[in-house]
């Protein structure tokens, strides 16, 4: 590593500049050494990526041998099979030699004309595969990456705000019994005794007492372990909590909710409203009128627009919602300026995530209308949940609400255990580095000149905290790239990681160096980006040629 | 660096208090003792690690013991790939709790659908797994040591040429370049398994060496050495090593957790060990068919696969916090507030109970 991103630790102690919270915004200048660092990095990240690439394709060559299927065959013609074989495969050429022409075909992709090779099984070419794994892929994981990354970074930061309470211990616990699980293991339980448990307890969705009882029950405590503070305060939450869990279940149970999802204008209201609560409370506090006006004026206009969305909603495609999100962003930017005040910049973001959650909102209460239709159709008849492929195959119709709610229904499962999976190791950093950050002296003169602990925890510790996170994700959506490999074998959905063990056990060995260079060429860009990224978000550390 | 958590000020009475407990704890504990003491007693002390250890030992000399290793009888009475008659039908589990006690019976784990004994194949596939496991993490953590020992000691165009190699090597996923490992080598047996994995998993084991290297070079000690003549390999392997086998220590811990899970992983998908040989990732593989007839087919193995994984990472927890005494815990506040109220009161009894004593006693 050329940078001094890695291993600074000391000199970072020495000269810590207190990190001020609302830093000027600071853009790498392309500055001379910083176009020398670029290009020396991305020589070396290149000559690092050829080298991988002639370690994988030797090893790929000595591994399969292409040839064995005809040596145990009893074809009369089994000389003649082989020698054509080793024609068409080049096989007299040492593999070192193959290699050089492989990578000149490689080489061939920066000037505009790629050859990845073809499989030999089904002489398609390896581009065309690659090109219909990868958004497959992307399709599958990026939900559950997303979603691990926020929620993993949500229960890290409340167990390490509730440092050594049993909260914290639970998480802890889980995350090393989720460290340990082996995904195979997690992905056959779910999809055999999840999706199928599921699917039968559809067929009448009725919470016995008792099973409400003991769910409402186990709401209580963890809200109360999640809230915390003396002994009454916790009593009250658990109180609240459980019986607010309590009858939402026997309300779900006894009205068939599940069977017949749905909000209805009165749920998007209440959600709405509490959304525009929640983000306020969070992201400016209560006491910042113009920022809470700017919500519920958001979330009334939301609420306004439900029916007259229905009509656009009938003939929507993915264009028109991204267009509505976009729209919907813009018009949380707009209320929160026009109220105006000296920060406005703060009504602004609290507006457009507002409106992008009561957008949400309106959304799924559109996807559970279908609900209905979709499960009671003849291919699905009442089995909602999906262990195999990508969609249902010849599902009547073509309405996109019942074709979003078929991925939907597919993609749950792999997420799930994808999210199980990856989740872990996200709360574990953002603990350590949110405890890290809390013990630091300029928490300390925050809290000193009387700034309230929201402000200190949110716009102080949570940002810095989040540093050393930044180094991880472009990493792992690098990794988006290679697929899960073993999620997509269980789950038989075709992306990278199925292309990968597909071509391996045919024994076909361009496709699988297809896979490599795509997921090697992602991750060495990816630990450029983090070096970039971390000099940009962290005063303290340059990059120098 | 490390600021002590803010004392609310209704608290500050009771802080000094609270701060000579602390520090005599602290002190105690490393009084007059070698650094190898402390740590073993930290260790000690750790409960989770503690557990997960006297666990993980049951898990290992139950593989070992009941059908035998290697060349050592076993006391359980079926092999992993021996028929037998199926007791219960369909080969559930004789295994009951009852009031009575745990009764065993004739195949505590069941039987698969030929009649083969899943004690004994679980048995079989932990064993193998381990074996697996404890090879990886050894190997690996030599070449590891080695390789990083090397770079961060002689720097330069060694440096530069050996992590080169590395970053290659981590360019390549380890499910991918284990599973072409896997489809090569796998047939051979375990134990080639295990050697070829070590090969490529000793990359993140070199890069955290080097570093520790780097850092140890500059400290006195070793230029003492070098005056008092040592040879390299002298000041690498006899002085700086034992400075760094703390972190060396953990990662290897680590290292196995994952190497567990990489062996079971490939094993499911069929490039790690194949039949006739028995894993518990193939196990999980050939049984999950049946998950719905016989559960129990799928259930033991992965049970094994998860107390190996977590009674590991236990432990490698316990031997960070045993190692690095920034890692110590500090104690909470409300464990603070209650060690000095006990304090207070115990003080508060002496004085009460002193004359009391005074009056009764002699």
């Amino acid at each position: 590593m050329a940078t001094s991103v890695t291993g600074t630790t000391d000199e970072q102690a020495v000269s810590a500049v207190p990190v001020s919270p609302t830093p000027p915004t600071r853009r790498l200048r392309a500055s001379g050494p910083m176009l020398a660092f670029l290009g020396r990095r991305l020589l070396s990240s290149a000559v690092v990526l050829i080298g991988a690439t002639f370690i994988v394709y030797m090893l790929l060559a000595y591994a399969l041998d292409p040839l064995e299927d005809l040596y145990a065959s009893s074809a009369p013609n089994k000389e003649q099979l082989i020698e054509a074989r080793i024609r068409a495969l080049d096989l007299d050429t040492p593999p070192p030699g193959r290699w050089v022409k492989w990578i000149a075909g490689v080489g061939g992709c920066v000037v505009g004309r790629c050859d990845l090779g073809e499989s030999w099984v089904t002489h398609e070419s390896v581009i065309d595969m690659l090109g219909s794994a990868i958004p497959s892929t992307v399709q599958l994981i990026a939900a559950s990456t997303f979603l691990a990354i926020g929620l993993g970074i949500v229960v890290g930061i409340a167990s390490a705000l509730r440092q050594y309470t049993g909260f914290d211990y639970t998480v802890t616990f889980m995350s090393f019994v989720l460290y340990s699980l082996p995904s195979f293991w997690v992905a056959v339980l779910l999809k055999l005794w999840g999706a199928i448990g599921f699917n039968d307890f559809l067929r009448d969705p009725t919470l016995s007492i008792p099973a409400i009882a003991g769910l409402a029950l186990l709401g209580g405590v963890i809200w109360q372990a999640l809230i915390a503070g003396d002994l009454r305060r916790r009593v009250t939450t658990f109180a609240v909590a459980t019986v607010a869990t309590g009858l939402a279940l026997w309300g779900m149970s006894a009205t068939g909710w599940l069977l017949d999802p749905q909000l209805g204008i009165v749920g998007v209201a209440v959600l709405g409203f509490a959304a525009a609560f929640a983000v306020t409370a969070l992201a400016a506090g209560l006491r910042n009128r113009r920022a809470l006006y700017t919500a519920l004026t958001i979330t009334v206009i939301g609420i306004a627009l439900y029916y007259p969305l229905q009509w656009p909603f009938v003939g929507a495609t993915t264009l028109l919602i991204a267009g509505l999100a976009v729209t919907a962003v813009i018009a949380g930017m707009v209320v929160g300026w026009l109220y105006g005040g000296p920060d406005r910049a703060i009504s602004m973001r609290v507006g457009a995530i507002t409106a992008v959650a009561v957008g949400a909102f309106i959304y799924i209460d559109r996807v559970m209308a279908v609900w209905d239709i979709y499960s009671g159709s003849s291919r699905i008849a009442g089995r909602p949940i999906a262990t195999i492929g990508s969609q249902t195959p010849g599902l009547a119709g073509n309405d996109y609400w019942v074709r979003t709610l078929d991925t939907y229904t597919h993609l749950v499962l792999p997420t799930v255990a994808l999210i199980l999976i990856s989740f872990a190791s996200y709360t574990r950093y953002s603990r350590a580095s949110l405890l890290e950050v809390m013990n630091q002296d300029y928490i300390r003169t925050a809290r000193a000149k009387g700034l309230p602990e929201r402000i200190v925890t949110v716009r102080h510790a949570f940002r810095n905290a989040l540093i050393p996170l930044a180094t991880i994700v472009p990493l792992d959506i690098a990794a988006l790239f290679g697929g899960a490999i073993i999620t997509e074998r269980i789950f038989a959905w075709s992306g990278m990681g199925t292309l990968f063990l597909s071509s391996l056990a045919a024994r076909d060995a361009d496709p699988v160096m297809g896979y490599f260079i795509v997921v090697g060429a992602m991750l060495v860009l990816a630990n450029i980006v983090v070096d970039f990224v971390y000099a940009a978000l962290d005063p303290r550390i340059r990059v120098n040629a | 660096m490390t600021v002590p958590t803010p004392v609310p000020p209704e608290n500050a009475r009771q802080d000094s208090l609270g701060e000579t407990v602390e520090n005599a704890i602290e002190l105690k504990e490393v009084e007059g003792l070698s650094q190898g003491r402390i740590v073993l007693r930290r260790f000690l002390r750790h409960r989770g690690a503690m557990v997960a250890s006297v666990f993980l030992l049951g898990i290992v000399l139950l593989a070992t013991t009941s059908i035998g290793w290697g060349f050592i009888p076993g006391w359980w009475k079926y092999d992993h790939n021996a028929l037998s008659q199926v007791t219960n039908p369909g080969g559930a589990p004789t295994m009951s709790i009852s009031t009575g006690g745990v009764v065993f019976g004739e195949h505590p784990f069941g039987q698969d659908n030929i009649g083969r004994d899943v004690f004994a194949r679980v048995m079989r596939g932990t064993q193998q797994s381990l074996t697996v496991m404890v090879i990886i993490g050894l190997l690996a953590t030599a070449i590891g040591i080695v390789m990083g020992a090397l770079a961060g000691f002689l720097r330069g165009h060694v440096d530069n040429i050996l992590m080169r190699f590395t970053d290659m090597i981590i360019t390549i996923p380890v499910i991918m370049i284990g599973a072409i490992l896997g489809a090569w080598v796998g047939r051979a047996g375990p134990v080639t398994l295990a050697l070829a994995l070590s090969l490529v998993t000793w990359t993140s084991m070199a890069r955290l060496v080097r570093g520790e290297f780097l850092s140890l070079r500059e400290r006195e000690f070793v230029d003492a050495a070098r005056v008092a003549g040592a040879s390299n390999a002298r000041i690498m392997f006899r002085h700086m090593l034992p400075n760094a086998v703390g972190v060396i220590i953990v990662n290897t811990t680590l290292l196995m957790a994952a190497a567990i899970l990489l062996e079971t992983a490939l094993s499911y998908l069929g490039f790690g060990i194949r039949f006739p040989d028995v894993s518990l990732g193939n196990l999980i593989s050939d049984y999950q068919t049946a998950f719905n007839t016989r559960p129990w087919l799928f259930w033991w193995p992965g049970l094994f696969i998860v107390s190996i994984a977590l009674c590991v990472n236990f432990i490698g927890d316990g031997l960070r916090d045993a190692f690095d005494p920034r890692q110590r815990r500090i104690p909470s506040q409300r464990s603070m507030d209650k060690a000095a109220e006990r304090a207070a009161k115990r003080a508060h009894e002496a004085k009460t109970a002193a004359p009391a004593a005074a009056g009764t006693g002699s």
